[in-house]
């Protein structure tokens, strides 16, 4: 039997593939690297393009298309993190501008001191609610 | 008839809410399991890249990124997972109790802190009482996606990669089962290495392309963003069985208070009709 290499393809969303396999392709940020089995450790990101993996048996050539992520190879596993979102750094950035900013708007009207006594107040009745819910409910079962 | 008809009224108002909390545990339950199916195809990923960032602390890059390196903490930021909506029970509250206990330790030590809040009831509770909020995610649905959590995590990793915060936690409920949720803080950054992986004694390293530092940053911030995703996943899990768990307590007591009403209205009823009937014989033996 030929040698074999083990093969995981997940994106945070789901697992996408995992099997073994004898010959990966995928499309590293530097050019397509192909991975045969004992591959030397490497790490690299990969641009969007296809992933195929030579299962080497009835299954044939299959194809992963990813829209970027990371590779991990180990010599004998290949680990593909594949990205749900599209990632570019001016992306991200204008990402992060927004979440600041709504931060902001929520933060307007309000000092940027916390307040504990105030939140631990508050905390209190929240918790003896539900204690007392809990209490009139054990009450009854009785 | 004393408050014969007002007690009717109060059945028929219980009645309504407890179709409505029927309802809403009915709605949570199916939820719950969608949810729960959710957390379950995350985790493979989560798996896969605790696994690589195991192996990376094992090898022994030439280029220590900021994450990986502890420092002296004098401010630290929070990233507080929450759900949208109330009526789930005491979720929300539990967590944020245990976390005002760690807040208050910090506050003693003069410690400072920064929150990064992510679901309505994290920033109306945080923004209610001033903390310094630096970004905040809402409205991120039952299915949530990793797209829109990217840009809060970042302007947190952003404030560490900066040397404005010295360590990054999470605060988030476990999913234990259906009825047990616990609170949970974990420290996301500087990242903490697994210990359980079997140590690899020899010198080695990765080839990094195109370069170690590129790399690591990198792969470092989608490790901490899939840490939040799987959060905020869990979260959501939690949120609907807390929820389902708490409609059914609600709909169990209208059915008490409603056998219990029924029982006050119908000895009122009786007592009415007595006293009628008492009154029509006084009235036929004064005649």
């Amino acid at each position: 039997m030929a040698m074999t290499i083990h093969v995981d393809i997940v994106s945070a969303e789901g697992e996408i593939f995992s099997g073994l396999a004898e010959m990966v392709y995928a499309p590293a940020v530097m050019g397509e690297v192909g991975i045969a089995p004992r591959h030397t450790p490497l790490v690299t990101q990969l641009k969007p393009g296809e992933v195929r993996v030579d299962t080497g048996n009835s299954k044939g050539m299959q194809h992963f298309y990813v829209s970027g992520g990371i590779l991990e190879i180990q010599p004998h596993v290949v680990t593909v993190l594949a990205d749900t979102a599209i990632r570019a750094v001016d992306l991200d950035e204008a990402a992060a501008q927004e979440a600041k900013r709504r931060a902001e708007d929520a933060m307007s009207d309000r000092s940027a001191e916390f307040e504990y006594a105030k939140a631990q107040s508050e905390l209190a009745e929240a918790v003896a609610q539900l204690r007392a819910i809990e209490r009139i409910r054990k009450g009854k079962r009785s | 008839m004393a408050g014969a008809k007002e007690i009717r009224t109060q059945i028929g108002s219980i009645k309504n809410t407890s179709k409505i909390t029927k309802a809403m545990e009915m709605v949570a339950a199916s939820k719950m399991r969608k949810a729960q199916s959710r957390m379950a195809a995350t985790r493979p990923y989560a798996e896969k890249m605790r696994n690589v960032i195991g192996h990376l602390f094992h090898a022994h890059p030439e280029y220590k990124h900021t994450f990986m390196i502890e420092r002296e903490v004098k401010r630290i930021g929070y990233i507080i997972v929450s759900s949208d909506r109330g009526l789930c029970g005491g979720l929300n509250n539990n967590l944020f109790r245990r976390l005002f206990k760690e807040l208050k330790e910090h506050r003693d030590a003069g410690i400072e802190v920064d929150f990064c809040t992510i679901g309505n009831k994290a920033l109306g509770f945080f923004g209610r009482f001033g903390g310094n909020i630096v970004s905040q995610a809402v409205h991120l649905g039952d299915t949530p996606h990793i797209e829109n959590l990217i840009g809060t995590v970042k302007v947190m990793l952003d404030a560490y990669a900066d040397g404005k915060i010295d360590r990054i936690s999470i605060a988030y409920n476990q999913f234990v089962n259906t009825m047990t949720q616990s609170p949970t803080f974990e420290q996301l950054v500087p990242i903490i290495p697994s210990t359980a992986e079997e140590e690899l004694k020899h010198h080695w390293d990765y080839i990094y392309e195109p370069g170690s530092k590129e790399v690591l940053d990198n792969l470092l911030g989608r490790y901490v963003e899939s840490l939040v995703y799987q959060a905020v996943v869990e979260n959501g899990a939690c949120e609907q069985s807390a929820r389902m768990v708490a409609m059914k307590a609600a709909s169990d007591n209208a059915g008490e208070l409603i056998d219990e009403l029924q029982l006050i209205y119908n000895k009122a009823r009786q007592a009415a009709i007595t006293q009628e009937i008492s009154e029509i014989v006084g009235g036929a033996a004064a005649v």
